[in-house]
């Protein structure tokens, strides 16, 4: 595979201000996301894991532009111009026409649909927005969208409304939406933890396929290091706002180094009554080590493609 | 048997509705003996919440149990009045609520409402007595006592999910209820929070139901469990042989659904089709739709459905034993 990065996230900084008193001083400073760097290729997905408020979101919403970045830089690989672009040289026309590369899929399809619109519309209203084919285009668009994520007969669903489907047709309705831009990069917050076990993996297996037939690279957050095995390639662990590993699926989960890391894959509950899980506790030592020997980078490899962040935590992590 | 906590003998629950009937529970037993958990699994809408909420005769007022019987620590709660169950809910069988963490009421402390309980079953303790008996409740959830003193929107989470077991706990039931305790919680508040519950069963000698659709944390917690479906049990048994040696297809489809961080990567399987509705009247076997082998008979509706007993406690549906 050619090793174009569709998105790259540099030292990218948010953070909020929690004013309070008379004059709307400011008293705290939270960082929800402090210093993070990462970059998704064509066709790969990334997992982001970590518990809630570690920042996953708020890293989503700054990467589609729904919330305005402290500092540091997102560029993203460009269409047309074939070329890695940053955000913040973009002109305001060329905002819409990154708007329509960039997709997201929420996690809660009861509420992230309009319960007054049918289907048809929900579909569409992307079309509708960047001013895209002829009203007849769409609706063959809308229709070949709802074939693809398995919506079928489409002709049916098209008059339907939101309330009356499954949540995982919603979900489906989710994905269609995001996907009739043909986008290059859809950012997916936690689509499948609000579906049943037994429709769950249909869904990420859609997601799968679609991203090999379509090469659409995908940022999923999750807090579900089970679920992240399954569907990417690489896995970022957050916490407080920060990224401390990044490596591939597998490699993460064989050979973790960070504390936290371990702690995570340690409190997962496992489907097998037999197999004892070992409660991790915290040992500090062995990456130490590896932070003395950082020379003052922010993220050192450990072994190839597996990074680690240098920073202590040991202060905050108990 | 009379070590059984908790028997339930095949119970039969319907929700009356402007459409019809639906039949949310049907010929449903299994039983809890002291110390020991039970799990539910089964995906939603399959009638878990319903049992839970039949046991305490909690059920929406358009719920009826038609027939079967539930016998709480050798009393058949099914003929009792509203007035005779106030002595046995929480005395001796509570639970934690799905989503309880949201049950709390905003604008009174989480002590005074755990106190409304003690004063209620209690009468005649003083408040010095029911303040200590909060502070032990709370030190064995894991909660700090100045939490008594907090409104439920200054806790997380997880701190208000301990509180409500905390809550459970209060009048020394024999049984829990744990009707998806984790849910809404990440996996590391997850972690604790079981841990926490299964140490106070092994202190306590408590007997838990654990409802989840998760089958993962069922894996780990319980003793035994059953697989509901449609409403019914399709496959009950020792949690350790459902595992290794699953019978019913819907079981094993179950499990080769479930993602997992150890062992090696597997492709794992969805399940198509959606459970049937529970107003119709169903011929034969439920799963057929939905079963990716079953027999002609199956497929007509010509067997019966029932749990036949295969090996030694592990029970699984007529139906599938055939399928194969």
């Amino acid at each position: 595979m050619d090793k174009i990065n569709v998105v790259e996230v540099n030292n990218l900084v948010k953070h909020f201000d929690i004013k309070s008193g008379f004059f709307s001083s400011t008293t705290k400073v939270v960082k929800a996301v402090d210093n993070i760097s990462f970059h998704i290729g064509k066709g790969e997905s990334l997992g982001l894991v970590g518990q809630s408020g570690c920042g996953k979101t708020t890293t989503a919403r700054l990467m589609t532009l729904l919330e305005e970045k402290t500092s540091g830089d997102i560029t993203y690989y460009d269409k047309k111009t074939k070329v890695l672009t940053s955000l913040d040289a973009l002109e305001k026309e060329d905002i819409q026409n990154f708007r329509s590369q960039v997709q997201m899929i929420f996690q809660d399809p009861y509420e992230s649909l309009n319960p007054r619109w049918s289907i048809m519309s929900i579909i569409t209203e992307p079309l509708n927005i960047h001013n895209l084919g002829s009203a007849d285009d769409r609706i063959e668009a809308a229709i070949n969208i709802l074939t693809t994520v398995g919506l079928t007969p489409a002709n049916n669903y098209l008059d339907r409304f939101p309330h009356e489907l499954s949540g995982g047709q919603r979900q489906r309705v989710s994905i269609a939406r995001a996907l009739i831009m043909k986008p290059a990069f859809v950012i997916c917050d936690e689509p499948t933890s609000m579906l049943d076990v037994s429709i769950r993996i249909s869904i990420m297996d859609l997601m799968l396929d679609l991203g090999r037939d379509l090469g659409v690279s995908y940022l999923y957050i999750t807090h579900d290091l089970a679920v992240a095995r399954y569907m990417c390639d690489r896995i970022a662990v957050m916490f407080n706002g920060k990224i401390l590993e990044i490596s591939e699926t597998e490699e993460l989960l064989n050979n973790p180094i960070h504390p936290y890391t371990k702690r995570l894959l340690s409190s997962i509950p496992v489907p097998d009554p037999t197999y004892k899980r070992v409660k991790y506790h915290l040992d500090f030592k062995e990456i130490n080590e590896i932070i003395k020997s950082s020379e003052g980078t922010d993220m050192i490899e450990v072994n190839k493609g597996h990074f680690i962040s240098t920073k202590d935590f040991s202060n905050e992590l108990i | 048997m009379s070590d059984n906590l908790l028997e339930v003998k095949n119970l039969y629950m319907n929700y009356e509705t402007l459409e019809g009937k639906v039949a949310a529970v049907q010929d449903v037993s299994f039983s809890i003996s002291k110390g020991q958990s039970f799990g539910l699994v089964g995906e939603s809408g399959c009638g878990k919440t319903s049992v839970a909420m039949s046991l305490l005769k909690l059920q929406a007022d358009n719920g009826f149990i038609d027939s079967g019987s539930i016998f709480i620590d050798g009393t058949d709660i099914v003929p009792l009045e509203e007035k005779e169950l106030r002595s046995i809910r929480w005395n001796k069988i509570s639970i934690v609520f799905q989503g309880a963490m949201n049950a709390w009421n905003p604008v009174i402390k989480v002590g005074e409402q755990i106190r409304e309980a003690l004063r209620e079953h209690y009468p005649e303790n003083t408040k010095h007595i029911n303040y200590n008996k909060m502070v032990s409740l709370f030190n064995m959830v894991g909660l700090d006592d100045s939490v008594l003193n907090r409104y439920p929107h200054e806790l997380s989470g997880g701190m208000k999910q301990r509180a409500i077991i905390a809550l459970a706990l209060s009048c020394d039931p024999k049984l829990i209820i744990a009707d998806e305790p984790t849910t809404a919680l990440d996996v590391v508040i997850q972690d604790q929070i079981l841990n926490e519950l299964k140490k106070i069963q092994e202190n306590l000698g408590l007997g838990v139901l654990y409802i989840s659709h998760d089958i993962s944390v069922i894996a780990e917690m319980t003793d035994n469990m059953a697989v509901m479906y449609a409403g019914r049990i399709i496959e009950k048994g020792p949690t350790k042989d459902l595992f290794a040696n699953p019978k019913h297809s819907y079981t094993k489809l179950l499990l080769e659904s479930t993602p997992s961080v150890v062992g090696e990567k597997k492709k794992l399987y969805s399940l198509d089709g959606k459970p049937p509705s529970l107003m119709d009247e169903i011929q034969g076997c439920s799963f057929s739709p939905r079963c990716p082998n079953p027999t002609n008979d199956c497929k007509n509706g010509l067997i019966e459905m029932g749990l036949i007993e295969t090996e030694n406690g592990h029970w699984v549906d007529k139906c599938c034993v055939n399928c194969g």
